[in-house]
């Protein structure tokens, strides 16, 4: 996906503030992986809220392409906008965007109903959200009966209720309390891991981004100024904006057993009491056992099998880096 | 600036024995803007009236038809279908109110009337809901019928309305149909205000949520932003529905028709007090239940689990019960005839003659009161302290050494002002003595245009200024500088009692909860009450003058000061409060130096709202015989001269606006510095 004008970003920015409009977003570009959790992060005003809603053009870009698979999206008509919209996007909103006067079924339902699914139909579907998310026994209930977090659920639920490719999330936890919100985001991991969309998740919270993407765009006014896995961005920040923003995380959380593992040097033995830990563990959760004298431990990937090594010393590093940083700070 | 302005007023005030024409203006200088309008309309009204005979048949066989069927119900009928519309918008209770009502409007012998004005009114709001509905849709989603729907709604919610009724007179002749369709007219407009509202109000991320969720441009209007502008929507049915109501009881004025206003206007013609207390109190009940029954339906439903089945039952029994009852006492005339004898057991010639007895017992307190309120309040308005105080009124003559102490005072105190930094303040009191010097009618027009100017000027900027300038040049003008003195006078009369005792009100109902739920029903019943009603309490015991005129208005703009003084203060945040009482104020200090200052710009747009509401009511205090705009308007009625009538309904509507603004741009300023 790409939006992009043949006019260089500053002359643009200059020109558009001159007629008493702004430059909302420029320059950006990426590309985001079937099944992917694709996580969009910056400050209020950095244009991350616009860019979710260029991708589902609920704003018009002025310029560049989005493209979705073959198609690009900027060129689509109306119809079939809101075909797609029908079948292949679902979006998540902050501040839910339930309809006040439909009770959380009819409005898990309302997409199926403006898309003219048959009743038996649309409630069999309902129903199936409603439980997914967990709200059994709530279908009744309206809106401002549901606490924040409810009514979330319900808000998610609906997205889904199409099936569809394209998942979107404009900070859907953002106006819940910290609890619940961590609730809501151990919830989100386990719905992702049982139905593999492709997912844009927006968000402001830096400990959010870290705790559930494959990969982090940061953005700052307007721009991406960096791509990368969590991993990256905490080991090589590209500059000093984004490193204040990994200060707050503590690398241990991030740093997955993957990322630093080594090649399983060919004449390694094992031993005795061999630790065999998936790959997108972090390496937080091997920090007890490490201390405890497990010296290394084998890394796995689903499907793949032993895919590599991770030493003790390699962790100790990891957290001596971390400190030294937040020493310095 | 300010001192150019008062110079220019002395001058003004200098030049008055040698230039008689700076207080009256020269009929020579007159625009001819009346005769304008007339000459206009004597060319169009031919031309339209067939159209109009057209339309006035339609709506007359559609008027006939409704009236008929509201009065084949026999009462009792009527009345409880009403009760059951009470019952499912808001409960029991409303039932019983509305039944008992009813029940007085028939005890009164007014329910043929009743129907009748209810006919007018069931026809005229379905029209007007539909058309507002629309306009404010479209204006909703065009900017450029926007502008021009909103100019026009000013303009509708200024002008007088009997002002519009005498072209509508010339279109379509004396009869109801005219007070039908100033009905539409003037119903239309709360209608769109609230329709607008309403889907101004609908969040975009509900917006958003219905494109995702792959509505398309049609079901996103009719399943989102419809249901969710519900509210306001039924709101503005409410207040399309009262404002029908009580234009219709003002179109009664024009007569043709037996409805209930036109039973009020003649017995307060004939001074039939009972009657018109009789009348009166039929039209205020049917003006609450009206309210009280829409109001309730424009609240979301308790229970929202019936299904469609339920409410198709619900509507047959709403329906069927009534037209059962019907049916009933219609085959049977003997107990009809039995039940009909309820109707007006109530005697008003007895009523009649209590209410004269109790009104002469307390004439000599009465007329005291009236003697001293007119001396000592609105003669020194009117014609200034050098005319009202004379041996006979005050006590003493207004000699030249009297005039020289009052001028040193006055003069002492703007310089005192001054000196304190508040410039302001010295010129207002330097106007405003001079005023009350002279009176709004020695006041010279000249300097009352660019006080005017320079106090828009002053708030705003240029461009309310030259509304302002150019407002008031029109008034004066078209030579209707006169009555523009009267009509300030007045208003400026009722607005300040109405502040005052309206203000106090409002204090005690924030301070007190059980006083603000005793004064709050009555501040509701108030409200709804069409402007007609108010004259009958002050011409009771007033008759005819301008006194009764002062206290119909303030009777009717005491409301709004009472609910925004009340408002104001209740909305002071609670940490301001407890940071006053940490730091020792006493109650009384308290309200001085934290809640009234904190209140301000609310109070000032409650004081907004006194007077439009004070300007709204001129044209039915000219019923009693004021001099002011208002009376232009109402002879030009009289005479069906729509020339006259639209130029003095546009004065009142220019200075309507001009204050409106003035006003408006104070509580900006304020606003802004609070901020």
């Amino acid at each position: 996906m790409a939006l992009s004008s043949s006019e260089p970003v500053a002359a643009l920015k200059r020109r558009l503030e001159a007629s008493g409009n702004f430059l909302a977003l420029a320059d950006v570009s990426f590309d985001v992986q079937q099944g992917e959790i694709f996580v969009v992060m910056g400050l209020s005003g950095s244009g991350k809220s616009t860019l979710v809603r260029c991708l589902s053009r609920l704003v018009e870009p002025t310029h560049g392409e989005v493209w979705l698979g073959q198609e690009n999206l900027l060129s689509a008509t109306e119809r079939r906008l809101v075909e797609m919209r029908r079948k292949v996007m679902g979006m998540v909103f902050q501040s839910f965007g339930l309809l006040p006067h439909l009770n959380a079924l009819d409005n898990v339902m309302f997409p199926l109903r403006m898309a003219g699914m048959p009743l038996a139909q649309r409630l069999k579907t309902g129903r199936e959200m409603i439980s997914l998310v967990g709200l059994q026994g709530r279908e009744r209930s309206m809106p401002h009966e549901l606490s924040g977090g409810q009514q979330q659920r319900v808000g998610i639920a609906r997205s889904l209720a199409v099936n569809p490719e394209l998942w979107f999330l404009d900070e859907p936890f953002s106006a819940l309390d910290p609890l619940i919100r961590r609730q809501m985001q151990d919830e989100f991991l386990r719905l992702q891991r049982m139905l593999q969309k492709t997912i844009v998740f927006i968000t402001h919270d830096i400990q959010e981004a870290f705790r559930l993407a494959d990969r982090i765009a940061i953005m700052r006014e307007g721009r991406i100024i960096q791509i990368g896995t969590p991993a990256e961005i905490m080991l090589h920040p590209v500059n000093s904006y984004v490193a204040s923003f990994t200060e707050e995380v503590s690398l241990t959380k991030v740093v997955t057993a993957g990322s630093v593992m080594e090649v399983i040097p060919a004449d390694w033995t094992g031993g005795e009491g061999v630790h065999e830990i998936d790959a997108a563990v972090p390496i937080e959760a091997l920090l007890p056992r490490s201390i405890a004298g497990t010296r290394s431990f084998v890394i796995t990937r689903e499907g793949e099998g032993r895919v590599g090594l991770l030493r003790s010393e390699v962790i100790a590093k990891v957290l001596a880096n971390d400190t030294i940083q937040r020493g310095a700070t | 600036m300010w001192l150019v302005v008062l110079a220019f007023i002395a001058i003004c005030i200098a030049m008055r024995p040698a230039l008689p024409w700076l207080v009256t203006y020269p009929s020579s200088w007159l625009l001819p803007v009346p005769s304008i309008i007339n000459s206009v309309f004597g060319f169009l009204i031919p031309l339209l009236k067939p159209i109009c005979a057209v339309l006035a048949i339609i709506l007359r066989a559609a008027l006939d038809a409704c009236s008929a069927a509201l009065q084949w119900m026999p009462w009792p009928a009527m009345i409880l279908f009403f009760a059951i519309l009470g019952w499912l918008a808001r409960g029991w209770q409303l039932a019983l109110f509305t039944a008992v009502g009813l029940g007085y409007v028939v005890m009164a012998g007014y329910w043929e009337q009743g129907m009748n004005t209810l006919s007018l009114v069931t026809l005229a709001v379905p029209l007007a809901v539909g058309f507002g509905f629309l306009l404010g849709v479209a204006a909703h989603s065009s900017r450029y019928v926007r502008g021009i729907t909103m100019v026009v709604l000013d303009l509708l919610q200024t002008v007088p309305a009997f002002a519009f009724l005498i072209p509508l007179l010339l279109l379509f002749g004396f009869g109801p149909i005219v007070g039908l369709i100033a009905c539409l007219v003037y119903a239309v407009a709360p209608m769109v205000h609230c329709t607008m509202l309403g889907l101004e109000r609908v969040p975009p991320s509900l917006l958003e949520a219905a494109s995702m969720a792959g509505c398309t441009r049609r079901q996103r209007f009719w399943h989102v932003i419809l249901p969710t502008a519900k509210r306001e929507i039924l709101t503005g049915i409410n207040q399309t529905t009262m404002a029908a109501f009580s234009m219709v009881i003002m179109a009664a004025i024009i007569g043709g028709f037996n409805d209930v206003g036109w039973e009020v206007l003649n017995s307060m013609r004939k001074a039939e007090f009972g009657q018109s207390l009789l009348s009166g109190l039929v039209i205020a009940v049917l003006a609450m239940v009206v309210d009280r029954i829409t109001f309730g339906m424009a609240q979301p439903a308790r229970d929202r689990t019936q299904t469609t089945l339920r409410n198709g039952l619900r509507m047959a029994v709403i329906l069927g019960l009534p037209l059962f009852v019907a049916f009933l006492l219609n085959a049977s005339p003997s107990t009809m005839a039995w039940a009909d004898k309820a109707q007006g057991v109530i005697d008003p010639s007895g009523l009649n003659r209590v209410v004269i007895r109790f009104v002469q017992d307390f004439s000599a307190p009465l007329d005291a009161f009236k003697v001293f309120v007119l001396y000592h309040f609105m003669l020194p308005l009117r014609i200034g302290l050098v005319g009202a105080v004379t041996p006979f009124t005050w006590g003493f003559a207004w000699t030249f050494q009297v005039s020289t102490i009052y001028c040193g005072l006055s003069l002492s105190l703007a310089v005192w002002l001054w000196f304190r930094g508040q410039w302001q303040g010295g010129a207002g009191v330097l106007i405003g003595s001079t005023l009350l010097l002279l009176g709004f009618n020695g006041f010279p027009w000249p300097a009352f245009v660019i006080v005017v100017t320079a106090l828009a000027w002053s708030v705003s900027g240029a461009r309310l200024a030259s509304l302002a300038g150019l407002g008031t040049c029109f008034i004066v003008g078209a030579g209707l500088y006169g009555p523009l003195g009267q009509s300030l006078y007045l208003c400026l009369l009722a607005v300040l009692i109405c502040m005052f005792v309206g203000g106090l009100l409002g204090v005690a109902a924030a301070k007190s909860d059980r006083f603000s739920a005793v004064l709050k029903p009555v501040c509701d019943a108030l409200q709804t009450m069409p402007q007609f009603i108010f004259l009958i309490p002050a011409l009771m015991f007033f008759q005819v003058g301008e006194l009764t005129g002062l206290i119909a208005i303030a009777l009717y703009a005491i409301v709004p000061p009472i609910r925004y003084v009340e408002y104001g203060i209740r909305s002071v945040p609670a940490d301001l409060v407890e940071t006053s009482r940490q730091i020792g104020c006493t109650a009384w200090q308290r309200l001085i130096h934290v809640e009234l200052p904190v209140a301000k710009p609310v109070v000032v747009l409650g004081a907004n709202q006194t007077i439009m509401a004070a300007l709204s009511m001129l044209p039915v205090a000219a019923l009693v015989g004021t001099k002011d705009l208002g009376q232009q308007v109402y002879i030009a009625l009289s005479k069906a001269d729509a020339g006259l009538g639209l130029v003095a309904g546009l004065s009142v509507a220019l200075v309507a606006m001009i204050s409106d603004r003035i006003m408006r741009a104070t509580v900006s300023n304020t606003g802004g510095a609070l901020d």
